[in-house]
């Protein structure tokens, strides 16, 4: 048996559904239909009535499970696309991530964003949010790269009693797979070595993860040992388990997929130079996507967001200073 | 003959309308007191931030709250004190909130009219308009999905906020899942300076009901009695199961926009028109016209009134701020996932 990314998404909210009455999914398409990605497919009719669709209004949506977490659901907001979230943004970050801090009564609500690039998406099917939300006091961001992450830290998700946006990765979907579900997990807030090595460290998360490791694999093949650590969650940062790893290394790059202009990639620097200067033996680097909107031809679009090549190629220069 | 001034019943005029309509009109006339003290402490520069008030909405803003049991749920918006009072928001509530008391619902981190208690019904708004009416709506369907019923949920918002695209959605969600919604347009001609003329197009707000396929109606916003019937009814009807409730009424904000305005932007010819009428005016007029209370229990419920905020204000105004120490700067309820909290 084996079982994708998606499918690992699906079974959680089965889960969540069947385990907490309290549990709804909220959410455009997602109803009979079983969502855009399927990833409520068969949902709604195993659990009737809690799994409904929404009108395309993504302020509402939000604003609705707000409402309904102040009454003591756990709502699962679905949006359609990560880029949509937009729409809905002023309730995620001025509504959802100040309810609790006001007033003192806690707001359990996991907005999905399916996110990043596909091939063919373009500049609204493509974007990556988690800078945007992890700006905001007030929610924490989770953004699994891994099949059993995905599983563990959706149901996670549904129990932390504040707003999350969980950040699935679209490219992972379909291709990625695993044996089995997990059983236990890292918790939530805890990065994880993927890789380990002495040579440099990467730090990345979601889909660029999978990108960091084919790159380590090809530098091994150079006789560079590279560590790769999975963020896992971007807010709050596990910057512990970065700075360790780059205390065995001294070297670090940091890749993301979002745009250049601050970000997690950004702030992980930081964090590592102004906490471990002097662990440092090169000056640390970052790889992001390109200052632009995410191009739509797929020889575009390859070249805008970081690949295993780019991140191989940035790792050489880095390993030689 | 005190008693009997004080208490309307014993002077053997009283009809179950009548009683509301007193009822009415005295938390009416404490919220329009109550906003004229926080005006006083703000020209006196005793409040951080600005001051909103309610005055011209008073009656409208009541009829809601006196319409709505406890278990409903009420979102009130920036010119709502009389509502909030009459929903059984304490009085201290107000107070602390204006004077930044962390004995307050939101603990100084929050303030003048941003105040509510979620667990109790009362949601405190944001800022930003139209954003309070899906969490109603998200309130509602939770209470249906927990097999809750006979509750309903209210919310107020001015005729600029309607113009939001949030209003929008959120009528619309309301409509679809038939929710025991109650929104309150308190259309009163202006949106901080801008006009109607700039503010909508369509003939009537109240048109609106229609497109969205929900029930709607108008009311004369000055009036008491046309509101605890008109707002009472819409009341009725959403916790009979007719679905969301659209109710329009017709006024003149007799303020500035906050305090900081003088609202020399306000058309003199509206003010004179039946529109710029003082609501309160208007229903003391009628109280005696109708009998229900003379010169002396109008006096009397006032000086009342006067005291019971006094007597609050100068409460709070012993407690002491909040403490930057002591604060617990962390944005999440679970503590092991907030970034940066200092431990002391
Ligand atoms: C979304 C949004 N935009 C702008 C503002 C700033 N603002 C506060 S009150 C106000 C005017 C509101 O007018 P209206 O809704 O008619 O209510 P009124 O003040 O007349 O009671 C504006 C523009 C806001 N609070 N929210």
């Amino acid at each position: 048996m084996s079982i994708t990314y998606l499918e690992a998404i699906r079974e959680a909210q089965a889960r969540a559904l069947a385990e907490d009455p309290r549990v709804f999914i909220y959410g455009q398409d997602v109803g009979a239909f079983g969502g855009a990605f399927k990833a409520t497919k068969n949902l709604a009719k195993t659990f009737p009535g809690r799994v409904i669709d929404a009108p395309v209004s993504e302020d509402a949506m939000v604003g609705l499970g707000v409402g309904a977490a102040i009454e003591g659901m756990r709502p699962i907001i679905e949006m359609q696309f990560a880029d949509f979230s937009t729409a809905g943004f002023n309730q995620i970050v001025n509504q959802a991530a100040t309810l609790y801090w006001r007033t003192n009564v806690p707001c359990p609500i996991t907005i999905r964003l399916p996110c990043g690039g596909t091939s063919g998406s373009g500049p609204f099917h493509s974007q990556s949010m988690e800078t945007i939300y992890a700006h905001y006091p007030g929610l924490v961001v989770l953004t699994p790269a891994t099949v059993e992450d995905a599983y563990s830290m959706l149901l996670e998700a549904v129990a932390i009693d504040d707003p999350v946006i969980f950040c699935e990765h679209k490219l992972l979907y379909y291709h990625l797979k695993a044996e089995k579900l997990p059983t236990e997990a890292l918790p939530v807030g805890k990065a994880r070595i993927s890789r380990e090595g002495r040579d440099m460290t990467i730090v990345a998360y979601s889909a660029m993860v999978h990108e960091a490791l084919a790159a380590a694999e090809e530098l091994a093949g150079e006789g560079f040992q590279v560590e790769v650590v999975d963020l896992r969650s971007v807010k709050p940062l596990d910057t512990d388990t970065v700075m360790a790893s780059v205390a065995r290394t001294g070297r670090l790059l940091c890749v993301g997929e979002s745009w250049p202009w601050g970000g997690v990639t950004a702030e992980v620097i930081a964090r590592v130079v102004s906490e471990g200067f002097g662990l440092l033996d090169a000056p640390p680097r970052r790889l992001n996507a390109k200052d632009t909107p995410v191009p739509y031809h797929p020889s575009l679009w390859a070249a805008h967001r970081p690949t295993a090549r780019s991140i191989a190629g940035a790792a050489r220069n880095l390993l030689r200073m | 003959m005190f008693q009997a001034v004080l208490n309307p019943g014993a002077l053997g005029k009283a009809s179950p309308f009548c009683d509301s309509y007193l009822k009415a009109y005295r938390l009416a006339l404490l919220s329009r007191i109550l906003d004229e003290k926080f005006a006083s402490l703000y020209r006196a520069g005793k409040i951080h931030g600005g001051v909103f008030m309610g005055r011209g909405q008073e009656v409208l803003s009541v009829s809601l709250g006196m319409a709505l049991r406890p278990g409903d749920v009420f979102a009130p918006l920036i010119r709502d004190a009389a509502g909030r009072l009459a929903f059984g928001e304490p009085l201290l509530d107000a107070v602390r909130t204006y004077l930044g008391s962390p004995q307050g619902p939101m603990r100084a981190r929050d303030g003048n009219v941003h105040r509510g208690r979620p667990l109790e019904g009362l949601f405190p708004m944001i800022s930003h308009l139209g954003a309070m009416i899906s969490v109603v709506n998200g309130a509602l369907l939770a209470r249906r999905l927990k097999g809750v019923s006979g509750t309903v949920g209210a919310t107020c918002i001015g005729e600029g906020g309607t113009s939001t695209g949030s209003f929008h959605e959120a009528v619309n969600q309301a409509a679809v899942e038939k929710l025991p919604l109650v929104l309150v347009v308190a259309n009163n001609q202006y949106a901080y300076s801008t006009p109607n003329s700039r503010q909508f197009a369509c003939r009537s707000l109240l048109d609106r009901a229609h497109g969205y396929g929900v029930e709607g109606c108008a009311v004369d916003g000055t009036d008491l009695e046309a509101c605890l019937k008109g707002v009472g009814e819409a009341v009725e009807n959403a916790r009979a199961g007719r679905g969301p409730q659209l109710v329009v009424a017709r006024l003149l904000r007799l303020c500035g926009h906050g305090e900081h305005d003088d609202a020399g932007y306000v058309d003199a010819k509206l003010k004179q028109s039946p529109l710029g009428r003082d609501c309160l005016k208007v229903a003391e007029e009628l109280m005696q016209s109708r009998n229900w209370a003379g010169p002396e229990a109008l006096a009397a419920w006032r000086s009342e009134a006067v005291q019971k905020i006094e007597q609050a204000v100068a409460q709070v105004q012993r407690e002491p701020g909040p403490d930057p120490f002591k604060e617990v700067w962390s944005a999440l309820s679970c503590r092991a996932l907030s970034e940066g909290v200092e431990e002391s």
